[in-house]
C-alpha cells in the first residue's frame, strides 16, 4: 500500500517530498480530512444575509452548496444530484426558494433535502418510481454547519468531530472574533491557481521564516521584518497557528544588521507614494500583521488595513486555488474603504508581499517531483516538542501542521509528537 | 461614433505601443504613456458584475505606477516569462471635451523560459485618453479581466 508514510523522524523535522505528489495519499486526504472530522471553512455569513441566499464552494475536491434556509439557519450539502450526479447549482451565488437539477428536474430545498421529482407516480398509471422510494433518505450528503462570529465552518463527520469551539480552541475563536468584531462589508474576491500541492500553501502560511526573506518588499520598505516584535502562536493541538508582528517595534539599524544583503537597498529605495504603506491602528492588540491559519483550509489575514479570509481549494495533487475574500467593516467611511482597497495592492495574486508565494510553491512542486525518498528539512526554530515562540525566526508551526495531518490520516510515526 | 481620423490614428498607435512596451519589457516606456494625473487598475469581471470594488492592482497616480515598476525591477520575485498581448480593434464609446473613452479587448499569453506558452488572461481595457499637441496620453486604464482565476501570479501589468 503506497499510502503508508515513512517519516524519517517522529517530530516532523523531515517531511518526505512524496507527500506533495502521491495520488493515493491525495485521495485519502479528501476522505479522511476534508470529508472527515475536520472543520473546513465554508464562507462568511455576511455573504448570504437573506433567507434563500446561497453560495457554491469546494471542500477539498467536493462541490458544496452553502445556503441560508427560510428559518435563517445555515446549511451545506454536496452539490451533486442524488439521481445521476449532475451538479445541482451551477452558479456561484444567488437567491432561490429551492434548487432544481437541470437534468431531470429533481428538486431540493434550501436545506438540501430532496423534496420532489417529476413523474414520480408515472403517467396514467404507467412508469414512475417504485412505491417505496424515499425522498428524504435520498438527499445529498450534508455537512454539519456552525458559525463562529459569522465565519461558517462545516464538517462531514460531526459524529467524530470535536465541537467547533473546541476544535478552534481559545486561540482560534479569539482570532476569528478579532477579525469579525463587528458587521463587515464584503469588498470582493480574488482567485489564484497555484500549480503546487495544497499542503505547500498550508506550509507557507505557517512559515514565518520565509516572510521577510522571500517577500523583499517587506524589508525594503519596512512593512514587516523579523526584527520587529512578534512571534508564533499555536493552538493546543498545534494544527492552527498564527504569525504576527507589531508595527514600529524595530529600528532601521536593527534591520540593516539583520538583512546585510538588502541593507544597501534600505536607504536607496523609497516609495514615491507612501500611502501604500500607511497603517491606521484599528485593533486593540496593535498588530499590523496577523495571519492566523485554521486547519485544514482557512486563513484570516491582516496586512496593515487590508483584511481578508483565504480558502484553500485543492485541485488535484498538483494544484490548488487560493480563494480570497477581502472585506472591511460596515461602519467604514468612504476614505477608509478607499484606504483598504489601496492596501489591497499588498495582498492577493498581484500583491507586493504575496506574489512570490505562487512562484516559490510552483518551483518546489517542479523540483520535488523527482525527489524520490528525499525529505524537506524543517528545523528552523528547533526540533522536538512544539511550543509557542516570542520570536519570528521559526518554521515550527509547519511541524504542527504535519502532526495533525498525520493523526487524521492515520499515518503517525511511532512515538510521534503532537 | 464619429471620431476624427487623426484622433483614431493617434489612439490606435497609443494602444499598440501600450501592448508592445509591456511585451518588450520596456515598462518604463509603458509608464510614460500615462498622464501625471492618471489611474490604472486591474479588476476582475466577477467583482465588477457584482458591484464589488476589490482590486488586484491599483495605482491612482503616475508615481504609484513608477513604484510598481521599480518594485518589479528590483524587489519582487516572480515567474520568469515573456508576455504577448494581442489587442482587438478600438471601440470608441464617448468623449468629454478632449478626453476620449474607448474599450479594447485583449488576450495575453505568457511564455516561460523553456518555451511553453499559455493563455494567461483575456478581458478588456476601459480607457480614457486624450491627444494634445500631436501626443496621445492615457488618463485612465481599467483592466477588466474575464480571467479571474489568475494562473500562478500577476507581476507584470496587463
Amino acid at each position: 500500500m503506497t499510502s503508508e508514510v515513512r517519516w524519517p523522524r517522529n517530530d516532523y523535522s523531515r517531511v518526505p517530498f512524496r507527500l506533495h505528489h502521491d495520488e493515493e495519499l491525495y485521495a485519502l486526504e479528501m476522505e479522511r480530512i476534508f470529508r472527515g472530522p475536520a472543520w473546513s471553512y465554508l464562507c462568511l455569513e455576511a455573504e448570504m444575509p437573506n433567507p434563500g441566499d446561497f453560495r457554491t464552494t469546494w471542500v477539498g475536491d467536493t462541490p458544496v452548496v452553502v445556503s441560508r434556509h427560510k428559518d435563517g439557519s445555515s446549511h451545506a450539502f454536496v452539490n451533486r444530484c442524488s439521481h445521476r450526479g449532475a451538479m445541482i447549482v451551477r452558479t456561484l451565488r444567488g437567491n432561490a426558494d429551492r434548487h432544481v437539477c437541470l437534468y431531470h428536474r429533481w428538486c431540493y430545498s434550501t436545506a438540501g433535502e430532496l423534496t420532489g421529482l417529476p413523474f414520480r407516480k408515472g403517467l396514467k398509471g404507467e412508469g414512475g418510481m417504485p412505491e417505496d422510494f424515499d425522498l428524504k433518505s435520498n438527499s445529498p450528503r450534508k455537512m454539519k454547519v456552525e458559525s463562529c462570529a459569522g465565519m461558517l465552518f462545516g464538517t462531514f463527520q460531526p459524529e467524530k468531530a470535536e465541537p467547533l469551539e473546541q476544535y478552534l480552541g481559545e486561540f482560534g475563536t479569539g482570532m476569528v472574533r478579532r477579525f469579525l468584531n463587528r458587521p463587515i462589508r464584503i469588498l470582493g474576491y480574488s482567485r489564484q491557481l497555484i500549480h503546487g500541492n495544497w499542503k505547500l500553501y498550508a506550509e507557507n502560511l505557517r512559515d514565518t521564516y520565509h516572510a521577510s526573506l522571500l517577500h523583499e518588499f517587506f524589508v525594503t520598505y519596512g512593512v514587516d521584518r523579523a526584527t520587529q516584535k512578534g512571534g508564533v502562536k499555536m493552538d493546543g493541538r498545534h494544527r492552527h497557528n498564527m504569525n504576527h508582528a507589531y508595527a514600529a517595534t524595530d529600528t532601521q539599524e536593527d534591520a540593516k544588521a539583520a538583512y546585510a544583503d538588502t541593507a544597501a537597498r534600505l536607504d536607496r529605495m523609497q516609495l514615491r507614494d507612501k500611502k501604500l504603506l500607511s497603517f491606521a491602528n484599528e485593533f486593540p492588540d496593535s498588530m499590523n500583521l496577523a495571519a492566523p491559519t485554521l486547519f485544514p483550509n482557512a486563513l484570516l489575514i491582516q496586512i496593515n488595513n487590508t483584511i481578508a479570509t483565504r480558502q484553500i481549494r485543492p485541485k488535484g495533487v498538483g494544484a490548488h486555488e487560493v480563494f480570497q475574500t477581502v472585506f472591511g467593516y460596515a461602519d467604514d467611511d468612504e476614505a477608509m474603504t478607499r484606504h483598504r482597497l489601496m492596501s489591497s495592492n499588498l495582498v492577493g495574486p498581484a500583491g507586493f508581499v504575496s506574489m512570490e508565494d505562487g512562484e516559490a510553491i510552483e518551483v518546489v512542486q517542479k523540483a520535488t517531483r523527482s525527489a524520490g525518498e528525499a525529505s524537506a528539512v524543517v528545523e528552523m526554530g528547533g526540533r522536538g516538542a512544539l511550543r509557542d515562540l516570542a520570536h519570528r525566526v521559526t518554521e515550527s508551526p509547519i511541524r504542527g501542521f504535519w502532526s495533525y495531518w498525520a493523526e487524521l490520516m492515520g499515518v503517525e510515526p511511532e512515538g510521534a509528537i503532537r | 461614433m464619429n471620431v476624427p481620423a487623426d484622433v483614431r490614428e493617434a489612439l490606435t498607435a497609443l494602444m499598440a505601443e501600450y501592448a508592445m512596451a509591456i511585451d518588450e519589457d520596456r515598462l518604463e516606456d509603458w509608464v510614460a504613456l500615462f498622464d501625471e494625473a492618471c489611474d490604472y487598475k486591474v479588476v476582475t469581471r466577477e467583482n465588477v458584475e457584482q458591484g464589488l470594488p476589490n482590486i488586484l492592482m491599483w495605482c491612482d497616480n503616475k508615481n504609484m505606477l513608477r513604484d510598481r515598476v521599480e518594485s518589479y525591477r528590483h524587489v519582487n520575485l516572480y515567474n520568469l516569462h515573456y508576455d504577448r498581448h494581442v489587442l482587438g480593434p478600438l471601440r470608441f464609446t464617448g468623449n468629454d471635451g478632449s478626453t476620449w473613452r474607448l474599450d479594447v479587448s485583449y488576450s495575453l499569453f505568457q511564455t516561460e523560459l523553456e518555451g511553453a506558452s499559455r493563455l494567461f488572461s483575456v478581458g478588456r481595457y476601459r480607457v480614457e485618453a486624450f491627444v494634445e499637441g500631436g501626443a496621445a496620453r492615457l488618463k485612465s486604464v481599467t483592466v477588466v479581466a474575464d480571467t479571474g482565476l489568475i494562473p500562478s501570479l500577476l507581476a507584470t501589468p496587463i
